[in-house]
């Protein structure tokens, strides 16, 4: 029964993930993706986001609390970092990230502070997600085995 | 075969060893198609490589797009369809769809986060097969074959159509291959490289195998045929015909010329389009703002009168180089400087145009002389600066450089630092040029030419008495070069085709274990393109015979007059690249200098030895002190090593250096056959 419990949290966790736009349908690419050949790959994709992330976010907060802001670059960051947070579906960050570059490209550099909150906002939210969904994803699969 | 680049191993022997591409593709296509997939984002590129995997393909994952291209250029035939990102910090992706397109002729898909029309529209006008919005789905990825097959067919239908020699064609391209794949394979890939050139060799009929075409190798030489056949009869009334007729090389087909020319005029016309929509120039030929990129591109001293209108260069040199450039297709062809324009044709901001006009010196042809009358020496800081932001004309880069005077004083000397070599023989290949701040090395500058250089530096404030151009720069170099320019230089001679004996050098050093590339592209953002696409690296860490090797095969379609001097160019450029590896432990900044140095040296020095003390003192002139003596250093080995051979080639930068020093141009100077 406990696997049953387990595996439907995951379900409903998974469910409510999707439901509140967290995430999105790249997601669904990553866990169709995930097969024996790689049984950790959504863990693997999501972990290589975190670390690329951590390195453009710091690279944003870096361009922004320079003066004068380089725009371009920041949008540039920005994109990549869209690029990436799209590429798992991460919806909400992505989201964020589109408005950023509004800002960006108006050089609002009010605008572009404060979005960035919003930003790494998101990306902690859904990392927190993320990280209690894969814990409880991996939790499961370890019972099934049992 | 799967080539991780980046990680520093290259697994040439893998579990796929005896995997024969040529096989797999016949029977199970699309299953076994050869995809090599470039993207700097690290999760996306993982996330593809898993998808095409899905699907059955062979995939090469690459975070760089010069390793990219390196790897194409060891494995020519190796992979049947390219998947670029857009947004690459070493190299726009575009560019890398440029350099893909001629060199290797292979299909290209873009992708992009940026969905916007305008960036499609790139896609479409660049060649590329397709374009992808991010983040891609694998049902977009399941179908990519159908650009493979459509290619082949479409090259089949020419090839066919062409009713001329095909096996001559055939031979002609099984031979380079085979030359190829003897001296710049390795181990397995040799063995399956014979292979599948034998396969292709046998099977060409079939339609639906997609690893089989019979392709003409446009080397360095054929492609300056071309492009000098082009320029005589005049960019608009070169049809095909003509051009095969004065090109009178055996076994070349109708329309082999008609797409290599089709390519062509894409890439003129994009340099044009670019360069007078930027500037302020006047749109006529010879006009006094020397603006016209447009008609000007069409020939080999496009760059030239780039330069010339920017002020750089002096309006005799410019007028001669356009000469030489303009010579005729059966005057000496060998370019010292072709092979690297060739290779950096399109994209790279390369002083290809220098040698462009170098080359062209060669054929001692004055036609273009009147051409370059009027032509003012000065621009206007406006005309600079919208020239700069095209980024796509040589002008661009040299406004780019005069502009910024003193804020990129580095740049300016990097730039002429690396244009120096360029134009010299055109070592230093494509330089893309980029912002990197705190990159100081950052080289991409190969953009000016010699006079253009030259003239840059007296702007800046850098002292005359320069040997070359490139040698101004080089003693101001400091910071980083703000010049994002990119520049298609010398598409008009350039082409580099599909036989770039430097560029396939196997040295392997840009992506693999040597991790040369990753180091200077972090070091050195502009220039990791610039140097780069010269595939000096990939020479670097090579062997020197090894590359010389390849440039033999590489001449195989040469006339067999030219052979030799180009053989030896190409030679000259190994021999700079290999000179050049020993300095790769230099700091970025002082190794781009040292490079630019040593590249000018070579370059200039290819036969008139009388030169090298020139040289010498220029570069010392040129390089601070620090630099100074990495320049000496390595410029101290330089002379006996690399020219052991007296080459007959004449050096534009030698003329120009000249030019500098105010000697008067010589016609000997532009005498090939010393």
């Amino acid at each position: 029964m406990d696997r049953n419990r387990l595996q439907h949290q995951v379900a409903c966790m998974r469910r409510s993930l999707f439901d509140q736009g967290y995430l999105d349908e790249p997601f669904i690419q990553l866990e169709e993706l995930q097969d024996d050949a790689n049984p950790n790959f959504v863990q693997e994709i999501v972990t290589l986001f975190y670390s690329d992330s951590a390195r453009l976010i710091q690279n944003i907060e870096h361009a922004l609390n320079s003066r004068p802001i380089d725009f371009n670059k920041l949008d540039d960051y920005m994109h990549q970092f869209k690029g990436s947070s799209s590429s798992i579906g991460a919806k909400k960050v992505t989201n964020e990230c589109t408005v950023f570059r509004e800002h960006c490209s108006a050089e609002n550099a009010e605008g572009c502070i404060r979005s960035f909150q919003q930003v790494k906002q998101e990306y902690a939210i859904l990392r927190r997600k993320l990280e209690v969904y894969l814990q409880m994803v991996g939790q499961a699969a370890v019972s099934q085995t049992a | 075969m799967n080539f991780s680049c980046g990680r520093g191993a290259m697994s040439i022997t893998s579990s796929s060893a005896a995997w024969k591409p040529a096989d797999a593709v016949a029977d199970q296509f699309p299953a076994g198609l050869r995809v090599l997939v470039v993207d700097d984002d690290p999760t996306c590129l993982m996330i593809l490589e898993k998808m095409l995997r899905t699907c059955l393909y062979e995939v090469t994952k690459c975070n760089r797009a010069e390793t990219a291209l390196s790897i194409l250029r060891e494995n020519k035939n190796g992979f049947d369809v390219v998947i670029s990102d857009v947004h690459m910090p070493d190299m726009d992706g575009f560019k890398l769809l440029e350099h893909i397109g001629l060199e290797m002729d292979l299909p290209v898909i873009m992708m992009s986060a940026d969905d916007g029309k305008h960036v499609v529209m790139k896609g479409v006008t660049h060649g590329a097969c397709d374009y992808l919005i991010k983040p891609v789905r694998i049902e977009a990825l399941k179908n990519i074959w159908q650009h493979v097959v459509r290619k082949r067919k479409n090259e089949w239908k020419e090839f066919e159509q062409s009713g001329s020699v095909e096996e001559g064609d055939r031979q002609l391209k099984q031979s380079e291959d085979a030359d190829y794949s003897s001296s710049a394979n390795e181990g397995n890939w040799r063995g399956s490289k014979k292979r599948k050139d034998d396969e292709e060799e046998t099977d060409e009929r079939d339609d639906t195998s997609t690893l089989k075409k019979p392709r003409v190798v446009w080397s360095v030489e054929l492609h300056q045929q071309f492009v000098a056949a082009v320029n005589q009869l005049g960019i608009d009334k070169a049809v095909p015909k003509k051009i095969l007729e004065m090109m009178n090389v055996p076994g070349l087909t109708r329309e082999n010329v008609a797409s290599h020319l089709q390519k062509y005029r894409l890439y003129l016309r994009r340099l044009s389009g670019v360069s007078q929509h930027q500037s302020n120039l006047n749109p006529p030929f010879i006009s006094p703002q020397g603006a016209t990129f447009g008609p000007l591109s069409s020939l080999n001293g496009l760059d030239l009168q780039a330069l010339a209108a920017t002020g750089q260069l002096p309006t005799q040199s410019l007028a001669r180089l356009q000469a030489a450039g303009l010579g005729r297709p059966t005057a000496k062809s060998s370019i010292p400087m072709t092979l690297v324009d060739q290779r950096n044709t399109f994209s790279f901001e390369n002083p290809k145009l220098r040698f462009g006009g170098q080359q062209q010196q060669h054929m001692n042809n004055k036609q273009q002389i009147n051409l370059l009358h009027g032509i003012p020496t000065n621009m206007e800081p406006k005309q600079l600066d919208n020239l700069q932001h095209s980024g796509q004309s040589i002008g661009n880069m040299n406004m780019q450089v005069a502009s910024h005077g003193a804020q990129n004083n580095q740049n300016n000397s990097l730039l002429m630092q690396m244009g120096q070599p360029q134009s010299r023989g055109q070592v230093l290949g494509d330089t893309t040029v980029s912002q990197s701040p705190g990159h100081p090395s950052s080289m991409g500058q190969p953009i000016l030419s010699n006079g253009m250089a030259a003239n840059f530096a007296s702007r800046n404030g850098i002292p005359e008495n320069i040997g070359g151009p490139s040698y101004n720069t080089v003693s101001q170099a400091s910071s980083t070069l703000n010049l994002p320019l990119n520049f298609p230089m010398n598409h008009a001679s350039e082409l580099p085709g599909n036989s770039f004996p430097l560029e396939s050098t196997p040295g392997i050093s840009s992506f693999s274990s040597k991790g040369v590339f990753q180091d200077v592209s972090s070091e050195i953002k502009g220039s990791v393109g610039f140097m780069l696409g010269y595939d000096i690296f990939n020479d670097l860490n090579q062997h020197k015979t090894q590359s010389w090797e390849l440039q033999n095969v590489g001449m195989t379609f040469d006339a067999p007059q030219h052979s030799s001097s180009l053989q030896d160019d190409l030679h000259i450029m190994q021999s700079v690249s290999v000179q050049q590896g020993s300095t790769v432990q230099m700091n970025g900044h002082n190794r781009s200098a040292a490079i630019a140095s040593k590249a000018m040296f070579s370059a200039g020095d290819i036969k008139e030895h009388g030169n090298a003390q020139n040289v010498n003192q220029h570069l010392n002139n040129l390089v601070d002190n620090a630099r100074r003596v990495k320049s000496e250093r390595i410029y101290d080995t330089s002379p006996a090593n690399l020219f052991p051979d007296h080459f007959g080639q004449e050096d534009l930068m030698s003329a120009l250096l000249k030019q500098q020093d105010g000697i008067g141009p010589t016609e000997n100077e532009f005498d090939f056959d010393g």
